[in-house]
C-alpha cells in the first residue's frame, strides 16, 4: 500500500487512447491514473497490463495534444470508485459521473468499486414477483418478474424507445412503498445515443414523475465513458436496491453501442479479435454487466434490468445479440414485418421468450388458468405462422377447414392480441382477450 | 517459500519465484488470491489467479504452497454447494455476506461434524493403497474411505467420528483420516474400463426411447439459446436413474442456479424418495464469476464424481455449458499470447475435451467395485452454428449428440430435440437391453416411430407442392399419428406430472399410439372411411 500520490514523466509511447509509461513502481491492475498534459488540463485513464516496471494505460478521453516529454501521469494508488447517496437521485450524469445537469455533485455516503462483486449463488432469491408492464405480448406470454435481465431485441427503425417509454409509464413495476419499503427508482443508462433519441426518453423520464439517476453518454462523447457509464448505472442501482431496498429498474439502451465501444477499444489494444471482430471475452464481459440483476436472501430491494439491443442486419445470431440471449433470462423480440403491418408493439412472440414466466404465474400471482391460456395461444399461433408458408404456394384455397381456422386466427392474434392501441392492459384483461379469441374460434380445449 | 509479484495482464500474473513448479498453487497479492502455475520462464513464472485480478499490485507478495490444485474428498459432499474452486458458497455467504469478495478461502467440509464410522478392517489387518478401510452413512449413501497409504492396520476407530481425527493408526506411525485431497486435474485411477452395457435412464422419452444413454458413457447437448438446454440439463439432474448427480453450472445465469437450488431442496428422487440435494453435489461457477475459476470447476466436479464412482456409485455429471468452460480456456490462453487456432480457440482445446471426455466410463475400481460415471454436456455454439469449433470438438468425443432445435423451441415443443439429426452410439445395445428387460416390442416400435416421423416430413415437402388436400388418406393418417407422436409423445411437460417417464410406461405410450395407427390402417385398407376412424380414435 501506498500512501501517496506517485508522479511519473516517463511516458514512452503514445497509441491512440493508449500510454505507454516506463519505470514506474507498485502500480495497480485497474488503478485509476490522471494524465496532466503540456497545458496543465487533466483527462482520467486506467492501468490495462503491468509488466514489470512498464505499464500500460487505457485513456478515458483523447490523446490529443499529449507529448511524450512533458505529459505528466499522476498514479493514485485507488481503482475506479462511484460516489453513492440517495441524494443521486433526480440528477443528471456524464459517462464519468460528472454531473451535467448544472449542479453540484452530491455529498457521497458510500463509495464503492465500479465493477462490483459478484452476488453469491446461494445468496440469490429466485425471483418471482410478477411485474405487469401493460403489455400482453409481455404480461400475458412472456412474463417478466422482479430481478430479471430481459432485453428487447429490436432492429434498426423498430419502436423499441417507444416500447421503453411505454413500460416505463405503464409498469406497474411493484407496488411502491410496499412491502419492501424503500419504493421504486429508475437508473436510465443511455450509450452512445444520438441527441433525437435523447431527448425523446428525457421526456419519457421526466413525464414518469418516480425517482431516477440518469448517466448519459451520447453518440459524441468519449467511447471509453461508454464502457464505464453502465458500471456507474449499476453500482448506484445495487446501492439503491441493496442498502436503501428499492426495487430498481435499470434500463440501459443501447447494448449494441457498448459492444461496438468494446470493439474498438479491444482493437486500439491489438487484441485477438473473436467473431466479426468483437473480442473473445465479450461474454463474460456482457454478463458482468447483466447478472448483476437479481434480488437476494433476507434483504428487501431488487435489480430488474431491461437492456435494449439493436440487431444488426435484423439478424439475431449477430454476436450481440447472440451473448446476450445466453446470459439473459429471455427476449423480447421485435418483428419488422409486424410493424409494417402497424402493430404495436411488433413483438414477434415465438422467438420471444421468459425463462422466469414459470415462477411468476399462477394462482396468487396472476391466474391459474394463466399457464393454459399462453400454452394454447402460443401452438396455435405457431400452426398458423407455419401455415402461412403453405399458403404462399399452394393458395388459401387448397387448404383444409382447419387451416384455415388457423390462418385466420394467426392473424387475429396480431392484431387483436399483439397490437395494443387501446393503450395498457390488466393482466386480467390480457387472459381474458387471449381466452375469448381462443374461444372464437374454437381452440380453448387443450 | 516466497516471492513477488512483477507483472499483470488480466486473469494471468507473473511472479518472480524461484523454485515453483508447474501447477503448483500460489496465494497471490496482499488479498491472498488463489492461483495455478501454467507457465515457467526466463521472464519468471506465470500463474492463471482465480479471482478478478483489479486492485492487485506489482510488488506484493506472493506464496507458493508447494503442491497442485486440489479437491477435498470426504463425507459431508453431498449436499453442498461449491464454486468452482470448491469454496462452500452458503458458508462463505454466512461469513462475508451476499457478495462474493476476493480472496475468501473456507474449508470445503465440515471438519467438526459428528458421522458414525463403521470400521472394515481390524488392528492386525493389512491395508493397500485405495483400499476401502471403513465405511460412513452419508445421507443415505454409503461413503467409503479409502486408504491413502498402505501398511497394517495398529489401531481402529469406530462409531462417533470427525474429519479431524485420525481414524486409523498404522503400525510405524502413518495415520488414516476420513478426508483426502487429490489435484484436480489427473484422473482417480481404475482397475479395469468396459464398454457401456446398461442404459442410463434419464426419464425424458425422447432420449431414452430414440436416442438411449448409457451409464458410463457421454452426451452432448447443443442448442442456441431459447432451445431449453437448462431445463433439460436440470430435468435429467431430477430425474435420471443414478445414485449421485454431480451439475456444474458452468458460466451459466446466477438466478437460475438460485431457481434450482431452491426447487432441489424440496423435491424428492423419484427413485429413492429422499429430497434431491441429498444424492447431488452443485458446483456453480456463475458468468460474472472469475473466468479461471469457470475453467477449474469441471475439473473439480469431475473430481468429486470419480471418488463416488470409486465407492462403486452410478455418477452423472452434467455440465451446463461447456462453451463457457471453453471460451474462459480462450481467454486464458490469449493472456498468455499463444498462438491461437480457430477462431481465437487455442489448439489444444479438441484435446482438453477429449481427455476430458475420457474420464467418464465404467469401470472396475481400484477395490474391485464396479462404478460408472456418465457425462451430459451442454453446447452453447454461437448463433447456433454447429461447425464452431468446441462443438467440432465435442462431436468427436461425444457418444451421444441431441441436437436442440431453435424451431421445435419456437412452437414450444420441448425437450426440443430434433429427431432426425441427433444419434446415440449406444443405440443398439441399448435397444437390446430394454428388450430383454421391458418389452420386446421395444425395437420394433422405436423403429415404427423413426419411419414414422420421416415419412410426415417427406409427405410435408410434397403437401407443400400440391396441397394437403392433395395426399391420399393413408398419408393423412400418416401426419396424423405422426402429429399425435409430436404432441403426446416426444414433447414432455417438465412443469407437471409427465416430467418424468420410466422405460415401462415410455413403452406402454408408444405402444398405445402405434397401436392404433396400425388398427387405423386395416380400416382403411379394408375400405373405412378416414374421418370416421379418426373420429372415433379421437
Amino acid at each position: 500500500m501506498r500512501l501517496a500520490e506517485h508522479v511519473y514523466s516517463t511516458v514512452s509511447a503514445i497509441r491512440s487512447q493508449l500510454l505507454l509509461v516506463e519505470k514506474v513502481a507498485e502500480v495497480r491492475m485497474g488503478e485509476i491514473v490522471r494524465v496532466r498534459r503540456p497545458d496543465g488540463r487533466e483527462i482520467e485513464g486506467e492501468v490495462l497490463l503491468v509488466s514489470g516496471e512498464t505499464v500500460l494505460v487505457q485513456l478515458f478521453g483523447e490523446s490529443r495534444g499529449l507529448d511524450i516529454s512533458a505529459t505528466a501521469v499522476i498514479f493514485t494508488d485507488s481503482v475506479k470508485q462511484a460516489p453513492l447517496a440517495e441524494t443521486v437521485l433526480h440528477r443528471m450524469f456524464d459517462g464519468s459521473f460528472r454531473p451535467i445537469d448544472g449542479l453540484p455533485l452530491f455529498v457521497p455516503e458510500a463509495w464503492a468499486p465500479i465493477t462490483g462483486h459478484p452476488i453469491n449463488p446461494s445468496s440469490r432469491a429466485r425471483p418471482q414477483e410478477f411485474i405487469e408492464t401493460g403489455f400482453a405480448t409481455i404480461d400475458g406470454l412472456n412474463t417478466l418478474v422482479k430481478g430479471q435481465k430481459l432485453p428487447i431485441f429490436s432492429c434498426a427503425g423498430l419502436p423499441a424507445r417507444e416500447m421503453v417509454a411505454a413500460i416505463l409509464k405503464n409498469a406497474r413495476v411493484i407496488e411502491a412503498k410496499g412491502e419492501s419499503g424503500g419504493g421504486f427508482a429508475l437508473v436510465f443508462v443511455a450509450l452512445g445515443l444520438t441527441y433525437h433519441e435523447y431527448a425523446f426518453y428525457l421526456d419519457a423520464i421526466r413525464a414518469m414523475r418516480s425517482d431516477y439517476a440518469a448517466f448519459v453518454n451520447l453518440a459524441d462523447d468519449p467511447v471509453v465513458e461508454r464502457l464505464m457509464a453502465p458500471r456507474f448505472g449499476l453500482t448506484v442501482a445495487e446501492y439503491l436496491a441493496f442498502e436503501k431496498g428499492r426495487d430498481v429498474l435499470v434500463v440501459i439502451t443501447d447494448m449494441t453501442n457498448y459492444c461496438d465501444a468494446l470493439r474498438e477499444v479491444a482493437t486500439a489494444r491489438e487484441e485477438l479479435p473473436g467473431r466479426r471482430g468483437y473480442p473473445g471475452y465479450m461474454y463474460s464481459e456482457l454478463a458482468s454487466l447483466y447478472e448483476r440483476a437479481g434480488r437476494i436472501k433476507g434483504r428487501p430491494g431488487s435489480i430488474t434490468m431491461l437492456p435494449v439491443v439493436t440487431m444488426p442486419e435484423d439478424d439475431i445470431t449477430h454476436p450481440i445479440p447472440d451473448l446476450t440471449g445466453y446470459i439473459t433470462e429471455g427476449q423480447i423480440v421485435l418483428s419488422r414485418e409486424l410493424h409494417q403491418r402497424g402493430i404495436f408493439p411488433p413483438v414477434d412472440v415465438l422467438p420471444s421468450l421468459s425463462r422466469l414466466m414459470q415462477q411468476g404465474i399462477g394462482p396468487g400471482r396472476t391466474r391459474a388458468d394463466h399457464r393454459a391460456i399462453a400454452n394454447l395461444l402460443y401452438r396455435h399461433y405457431a400452426r398458423g405462422r407455419d401455415l402461412r408458408n403453405l399458403e404462399v404456394i399452394v393458395g388459401r384455397d387448397g387448404m383444409s377447414e382447419a387451416d384455415r381456422g388457423h390462418l385466420d386466427f394467426a392473424k387475429a392474434f396480431e392484431e387483436e392480441f399483439v397490437q395494443q392501441t387501446g393503450g395498457r392492459r390488466t393482466v386480467g384483461q390480457t387472459l381474458d382477450a387471449g381466452l375469448a379469441l381462443l374461444r372464437r374460434f374454437g381452440f380453448d380445449s387443450p | 517459500m516466497e516471492g513477488k509479484i512483477t507483472g499483470i495482464a488480466g486473469p494471468t500474473v507473473t511472479l518472480a519465484m524461484p523454485g515453483l513448479k508447474m501447477y503448483d498453487r500460489v496465494l497471490a497479492g496482499a488479498a491472498r488470491l488463489f492461483g495455478e502455475v501454467i507457465r515457467l520462464g526466463p521472464e519468471g513464472a506465470v500463474a492463471q489467479v482465480y479471482e478478478s485480478t483489479r486492485g492487485m499490485g506489482v510488488g506484493e507478495p506472493a506464496i507458493s504452497l508447494g503442491k497442485p490444485l486440489t479437491v477435498r474428498l470426504g463425507p459431508g459432499l453431498l449436499g453442498a454447494i461449491y464454486d468452482g474452486l470448491q469454496r462452500p458458497l452458503p458458508e462463505v455467504a454466512a461469513a462475508t455476506g451476499p457478495f462474493i469478495l476476493p480472496g475468501s478461502q473456507w474449508p470445503a467440509l465440515a471438519e467438526e461434524r459428528v458421522w458414525a464410522f463403521v470400521p472394515l478392517k481390524q488392528p492386525g489387518d493389512k491395508v493397500a493403497v485405495g483400499e476401502p478401510y471403513g465405511a460412513i452413512e452419508e445421507d443415505g449413501t454409503r461413503h467409503f474411505l479409502f486408504a491413502d497409504q498402505a501398511g497394517t492396520v495398529a489401531a481402529m476407530a469406530s462409531g462417533s467420528i470427525t474429519l479431524a481425527q485420525p481414524l486409523a493408526e498404522l503400525v510405524g506411525g502413518g495415520t488414516l483420516t476420513a478426508a483426502q485431497e487429490w489435484p484436480i486435474r489427473i484422473p482417480r485411477p481404475w482397475r479395469r474400463k468396459f464398454a457401456p452395457t446398461t442404459p442410463l435412464i434419464t426419464g425424458q422419452r425422447v432420449i431414452d426411447f430414440l436416442f438411449p444413454l448409457a451409464r458410463g458413457g457421454t452426451a452432448m447437448l447443443p442448442g442456441g439459446f431459447g432451445t431449453g438446454k437448462t431445463v433439460l440439463e436440470q430435468a435429467i439432474a431430477k430425474f435420471a436413474e443414478v445414485d449421485i448427480v454431480v451439475y456444474v453450472g458452468c458460466g451459466e445465469r446466477g438466478n437460475e442456479m438460485a431457481d434450482m437450488l431452491e426447487e432441489f431442496a424440496t423435491l424428492t428422487d423419484p427413485w429413492t424418495g429422499r429430497t434431491l440435494m441429498r444424492r447431488t453435489i452443485m458446483v456453480a461457477n456463475t458468468s460474472n464469476m472469475p473466468v479461471a475459476a469457470r475453467e477449474a470447476s469441471i475439473y473439480t466436479a469431475v473430481t468429486m464424481a470419480e471418488y463416488y464412482r470409486d465407492m462403486g456409485c452410478h455418477v452423472l455429471l452434467l455440465a451446463d455449458s461447456i462453451s463457457r468452460w471453453a471460451e474462459a480456456l480462450r481467454e486464458i490462453s490469449s493472456a498468455l499470447e499463444e498462438m491461437p487456432g480457430e477462431e481465437g480457440y487455442p489448439t489444444y482445446l479438441a484435446s482438453r475435451l477429449a481427455s476430458f471426455f475420457a474420464r467418464a466410463g465404467m469401470v472396475e475400481t481400484m477395490s474391485g467395485k464396479i462404478g460408472s460415471l456418465s457425462m451430459i454436456l451442454s453446447v452453447s455454439p454461437p448463433g447456433g452454428d454447429l461447425t464452431e469449433p468446441t462443438t467440432q470438438a465435442c462431436l468427436r468425443a461425444a457418444g451421444a449428440f441431441l441436437m436442440l432445435d431453435t424451431g421445435l423451441a419456437h412452437r414450444r415443443h420441448f425437450p426440443a430435440i430434433n429427431w432426425f439429426q441427433s444419434y446415440s452410439l449406444y443405440d443398439q445395445e441399448m435397444t437390446a437391453y430394454f428388450g430383454k428387460e421391458v418389452d420386446p416390442a421395444w425395437a420394433g416400435l422405436k423403429r415404427q416411430t423413426h419411419t414414422l416421423l420421416q415419412r410426415e416430413e417427406k409427405l410435408r415437402e410434397v403437401a407443400e407442392i400440391v396441397g394437403a388436400e392433395g395426399l391420399q388418406d393413408a398419408d393423412h393418417l400418416v401426419m396424423h399419428t405422426a402429429a399425435r407422436l409430436r404432441q403426446e409423445f416426444l414433447r414432455q411437460n417438465t412443469f407437471d406430472s409427465d416430467a418424468f417417464s420410466t422405460p415401462k410406461l415410455t413403452l406402454e405410450k408408444a405402444a398405445r399410439l402405434l397401436d392404433q395407427h396400425t388398427a387405423a390402417e386395416a380400416r382403411l385398407a379394408r375400405g373405412d372411411f378416414l374421418t370416421d376412424i379418426l373420429r372415433e380414435m379421437a
